[in-house]
């Protein structure tokens, strides 16, 4: 294959051409209710090439992995049907490497996984008051070849285990649900133990029926170090992304490196090389290495996340943030590992002075249009005097990614990083990420409700 | 396939085989110009088998040898659901078009053109929006077959134009864009052009609400991003089998409004939801869900079909997976009202034509619960101005289930949803002004 890929690459006619096949193979279980709906394999074969001509792109994508010479052709000619100005990507240097999985992938053997969701399944639908339950598992295992006409050639492999568990509870033609999701990096032993918690969350679905729903309006609001991680992702992170920023004047006024955002304990992080998270990754799909950066440092705006082409337009370093969902796709840039860093309030320090607000936790989605981002919480109670007050119906959150991150006043030092979620950009999702925080406060933030 | 089917029967009691194929063509815009053309070619091959009475399944993205393939879904069929239905024999299928041979000879220059051409559009108003354009051309091909003798297969043409545009003032940021599809080559998008605009027109000038309850006109497109999604939820067969669903022992009972019908169609010609048979070989069909605010039907794929004990409506999708209950085209009825004279009913209230994060809220019991991208204070019968800061939230069976006016503005959104504007009262919002 290899021979072929080099081959491909030396096609005439662009400024620069790269290939990538994937090998790609999963499994998944679905449970509704006691129902095990389904159990399936996947297995996946395929490629692309992406041609490169004076600042125009062409995409060529592919299931059939032996005509790389014909898929190079149509891709420059796309390429060269697209091109417009004299521009060259971010400069690299060659790489050539075979990059492992750090830590050995789940088993292929399906009945260790399918006892133990059945063990999760039965707690929560013995459960007084419980409706039913839907439990979604999937796990992967993905090699990828990536080279390009500089001389990069790059394998890496890659596993990614997810699990999401949903509790349903009615009563009366009402019906509420809570949900927990969990990931890693290919470990299944984070799968385990998980008893206490799945028992929680189906007392907590029933709890939700007869709590109130919040009222709604401008609250001071907590958020938990799970919830304020899906904020920094959907408020902030989205906004980093130098795509959404590269080619509009005026969105690169707003976003000009070293404007002030927040207060100075206000850290952000973003970076696939933070070890051992569903973000991590030694190379992009760009084959750039994986970096640490920082999107905002003591509260201002320090750097955004890159790829080839869009630290190249802004003249910025590329910072190994380009990702693909799979070979159909080219890559975007994307987050990995975002996070809050932490400071030194404890949570009682935090809420202490709050004499009428809400403490958030746990996450439900995210959405953002890059200014105005809502968010929700999957658990929700009042803050009266300064302590946890009465449960919540599930609230969602919104907010002006200007003005809210200015309105963040207090930051714990309780750090948690969340593995549960994917991120979807463009049409390419669930990618996994994972982010995560301290418990965070906010003031004046937007809450919906009756 | 047909040695994937044969190999299969040795092993197991019936078996199906589903092929899709695709070869799909964007042509991207960015920042007002030409960025990249794409070319991507698919082909997923699907065995679902049944043994013992218990379903496996296995799927391949790509060449895969048929004995791996059988061997795949026969490792996961003694862990496999309990198989409650079997596999349609020889299907009379009646002609559902879905394709127009047209679309694959639309040239790539055309899209290029087209696109910018939309582009110019919209800058020739607003010189300083900056749009980002997608012209894509597709044909799919699907195949089933199984062991019942059922052979069912289609090709299905595609067409779609979609504009976004941002115009920054200050931190301001409006966001707008439209889009249409068709199973034919689109030619005439001045219509998609006259919706951006009129957007861009209307949200020249500010407003704010205050924090109360108030009535609401849901535009075609604020119906589909904020109402559309709980129902699609409680009308899912498997959601209302699972006693998940609001809906569960209402059959017959009115629940909305009783002028408000609703009815999912795959049979549509053109439309791009369409199909003559779905992804189990069952013909498409139409189904009332809603019938003048009486719960009707929901819909079903075999196996959620065989659990309830009714017939499968047609509705078995596949994304990537095993099928499930999904539905083809939703229509909503039009009504008589035009949009100017629900506007004029209201001294004040909220248009919502965009909500954002509409679907994060407890989507099970109807609630919704989102930001108003783009929505306009409504003041003493007029448009006054767009909104900002601006939350809503509530739940879809109190909204509709007295509804003030159905307008007769019916649109296509996102290729879909077939709907008019829906005015209603009582939604609660919620605003940094007020």
């Amino acid at each position: 294959m290899r021979n072929e890929i080099t081959d491909a690459l030396k096609s005439p006619g662009a400024d620069y051409i790269e290939i990538r096949i994937e090998e790609n193979k999963i499994t998944r279980l679905v449970y509704r209710g006691k129902r095990l709906e389904e159990v399936g394999r996947t297995s996946s074969l395929g490629g692309n090439v992406r041609a490169f001509v004076k600042g125009g792109w062409g995409f060529v994508s592919f299931n059939d992995t032996h005509n790389l010479k014909d898929s190079a052709k149509l891709a420059i000619k796309e390429a060269q049907l697209t091109a417009k100005e004299d521009f060259s990507l971010f400069p690299t240097e060659p790489i050539v490497e075979v990059v492992t999985a750090p830590k050995k992938g789940p088993s292929l053997s399906l009945a260790p996984k399918k006892q133990l969701l059945d063990e999760y399944n039965d707690i929560i639908l013995s459960t007084p008051g419980i409706r039913t339950s839907n439990i979604g598992y999937g796990d992967s295992q993905k090699k990828t070849t990536f080279a390009n006409s500089e001389g990069t050639y790059i394998e890496q492999t890659r596993a990614d285990i997810n699990l999401r568990l949903t509790a349903i509870a009615g009563k009366n033609g009402e019906v509420q649900q809570v949900g927990l999701s969990i990931g890693s990096l290919g470990d299944f032993s984070v799968m385990e133990g998980l008893q206490g918690q799945v028992k929680q969350l189906a007392q907590r679905a029933i709890a939700l029926l007869s709590a109130p729903q919040a009222k709604g309006g401008e609250y001071t609001v907590v958020l938990d170090p799970i919830l304020a991680g899906v904020f920094a992702h959907e408020a902030f992170g989205h906004l980093s992304e130098a795509d959404h920023v590269y080619e509009n004047q005026k969105l690169r006024e707003i976003m000009v490196l070293g404007r002030r955002f927040g207060n100075k304990h206000l850290n952000i992080v973003d970076g696939a090389a933070v070890p051992g998270l569903r973000g991590s990754y030694k190379y992009d799909d760009e084959g750039i290495p994986a970096t640490k950066t920082y999107l905002i440092r003591e509260g201002i705006l320090e750097s955004r996340l890159h790829s080839r082409e869009t630290a190249a337009k802004m003249g910025e370093k590329a910072t190994g943030n380009a990702r693909a969902i799979n070979y159909s796709f080219p890559p975007i840039v994307r987050m990995t590992n975002t996070y809050i860093e932490s400071n030194s309030l404890s949570f009682g320090d935090i809420i202490a002075d709050i004499k009428e607000g809400i403490y958030a936790r746990d996450w439900y989605g995210g959405t953002t249009s890059l200014e105005m981002f809502t968010f929700s919480a999957g658990e929700a109670y009042m803050i009266r005097n300064g302590k946890v007050a009465e449960l919540l119906r599930p609230v969602v959150l919104s907010g002006n990614v200007f003005a809210t991150l200015g309105n963040i006043d207090a930051i714990g030092n309780d750090l948690e990083m969340n593995q549960g979620g994917g991120c979807g950009k463009r049409g390419q999702m669930p990618l996994p990420v994972s982010n995560g925080s301290p418990h965070i406060r906010i003031n004046r933030c937007l809450v919906g409700g009756s | 396939m047909e040695e994937i089917l044969s190999q299969a029967k040795k092993f197991a009691d019936h078996a199906e085989v589903f092929q899709v194929s695709s070869k799909i063509t964007p042509v991207n815009f960015e920042a007002n110009r030409l960025k990249e053309i794409q070319a991507k070619e698919s082909t997923s091959t699907a065995l679902r088998l049944i043994k013992g009475g218990k379903v496996g399944f296995a799927q391949a993205n790509g060449f895969i040898k048929p004995k791996k393939l059988v061997e795949m879904a026969e490792d996961t069929c003694q862990f496999g659901a309990e198989a409650k239905f079997t596999f349609p024999g020889p299907q009379v299928y009646l002609h559902t078009a879905t394709f127009d041979s047209k679309v694959s000879k639309v040239k790539i220059e055309d899209m290029v053109q087209a696109g910018e051409q939309l582009i110019a559009a919209i800058i020739k108003h607003t010189p300083s929006v900056v749009c980002e354009a997608t012209v894509t051309k597709g044909i799919i091909t699907v195949r089933i077959i199984n062991s019942a003798g059922g052979n069912a297969s289609y090709n299905k043409s595609f067409f779609n134009i979609g504009l976004e545009g941002v115009l920054i003032e200050k931190e301001d940021m409006l966001f707008v864009g439209d889009s249409l599809s068709s199973c034919h080559p689109i030619t005439d998008y001045k219509s998609l052009a006259q919706d951006v605009i009129k957007q861009l027109d209307l949200a020249k000038t500010k407003a704010s609400l205050p924090t109360r309850q108030m009535p609401v006109i849901f535009t075609p497109r604020g119906v589909a991003s904020a109402l559309i999604s709980p129902l699609v939820s409680a009308f899912n067969g498997k959601t209302v089998f699972d006693g998940a669903s609001p809906l569960k022992d209402k059959l017959g009972v009115q629940v909305f409004d009783k002028n408000l019908s609703l009815w999912d169609d795959a049979t549509l010609p053109y439309q791009v939801a369409s199909y003559p048979c779905d992804d189990e070989g069952v013909p498409g069909q139409r189904t009332t869900l809603v019938d003048h605010g009486c719960v009707s039907h929901f819909i079903y794929d075999l196996q959620t079909a065989a659990l309830v004990k009714t017939e499968s409506t047609g509705n078995g999708d596949r994304r990537g997976g095993m099928p499930t209950p999904s539905p083809s085209s939703m229509v909503i009825n039009t009504g008589d009202a035009g949009f100017d004279d629900m506007v004029k009913d209201i001294k004040e209230g909220l248009m919502i034509d965009i909500l954002i994060g509409a679907e994060q809220g407890n989507i099970l019991n109807g609630d919704f619960s989102g930001n108003v991208l783009l929505g306009f204070k409504i003041e003493n019968g007029e448009i006054t101005g767009r909104v900002k800061d601006t939350m809503v939230a509530g739940n879809v069976y109190q909204l509709l289930k007295q509804i003030e006016a159905i307008g007769s503005d019916a649109r296509w959104v996102e290729g879909f949803l077939f709907t008019p504007s829906l005015y209603c009262t009582g939604l609660s919002v919620a605003s940094k002004a007020g």
